[in-house]
């Protein structure tokens, strides 16, 4: 059944967490572009679009072939090894144990690699390579949201969507700017996604074996809200004892 | 060759940097499909396990390493 909850919840995750890849590769292709040339940049952009591109297009017709039950329940274990994994690391992020990602540093970094790497007789290749490898590698992240979050109620069209939209509005931020967008909450985002992946995970892995949940997919609201819940006390909790480690040290 | 192992490197890294976590995420989702198919549990209890089953389990891995 693919209600507006589905269907809404399905293009928001998929909008937010490519948000969150796109502003990472585009903070690389920027580097490139701005250190090497923009032919090196739009080259290697390319190049990495083409791989996604065939990457959907073999792994589409397949997922087809799974029955949905087990796709569901495949999909539902893999969102909450990503998802978990993504809420861990926000909240660590947001209680000051982890260092929050730094797209001005991440710039930065990059772009004095390549400044190093300018006078080298391949500095082309490697400032396309460079390009090429952020894409790619945030690219198939993209990719494995879309499908895990589209393809076990058949909204992959819609999945596609909210990516495409958070491509274009990344985009168009940066050509406007043209700096990295080093104001975008990244933390915040991964941590709403992280809720609204581990939420999908339940729900699906449920599906996937049998369960029909009570209030069907209205359900996946309950699940973020609990997840929203203990997340935030986490945080609290986790700020709450660094401070008094640290009073406890001076 | 470099580039494929860093796209395995950074595929794996999607789904596992905590090991512990992935681990016990495994086995939680591995003793629910048990006890549902096997013991015959009622799979509304499995998914309310699964999802406390969660809560534990990322709480823990926030602990541990904010112990560190």
């Amino acid at each position: 059944m693919n209600n507006w909850t589905t269907i809404t919840s399905t293009v928001t995750a998929s909008f937010l967490a490519s948000f969150v890849e796109v502003v990472e590769a585009f903070t690389i292709v920027l580097a490139v572009g701005i250190t090497n040339t923009w032919r090196s940049a739009f080259i290697g952009t390319g190049v990495a679009l083409v791989v996604l591109a065939l990457m959907v297009i073999i792994l589409g017709p397949l997922l087809g072939m799974v029955p949905i039950t087990t796709l569901q329940f495949v999909v539902g274990v893999l969102l909450g090894l990503f998802g978990l994994r993504w809420l861990r690391k926000a909240i660590l992020r947001a209680s000051g144990y982890i260092a929050i990602h730094d797209e001005e540093k991440a710039f930065a970094a990059e772009t004095a690699a390549l400044k190093q790497q300018s006078g080298a007789t391949r500095a082309d290749y490697l400032a396309g390579l460079a390009a090429f490898k952020a894409v790619l590698l945030e690219g198939v992240e993209v990719v494995f949201i879309v499908i895990a979050v589209g393809t076990s109620h058949g909204l992959t069209f819609y999945a596609s969507i909210g990516a495409l939209l958070a491509c274009v509005l990344v985009i168009g931020i940066g050509l406007l700017i043209h700096k990295p967008l080093s104001q975008v909450p990244e933390n915040t985002l991964k941590l709403v996604v992280g809720l609204m992946l581990t939420s999908f995970s339940v729900f699906w892995i449920g599906e996937g074996l049998g369960l029909q949940w009570p209030g069907a997919d209205l359900i996946i609201i309950a699940f973020f809200f609990i997840f929203a819940v203990f997340a935030f006390v986490a945080i609290r909790t986790l700020q709450n004892t660094k401070v008094a480690k640290i009073s406890g040290a001076n | 060759m470099a580039i494929i192992r860093t796209a395995i490197t950074e595929l794996w890294g999607l789904f596992v940097d905590d090991g512990a976590l992935a681990l016990l995420t495994l086995a939680l989702i591995g003793m629910i499909v048990a006890a549902i198919k096997l013991l015959g549990v009622s799979p509304l209890i499995g998914g309310a396990a699964l999802l406390v089953g969660y809560l534990v389990i990322l709480g823990e891995s926030v602990l541990r390493h904010s112990r560190k």
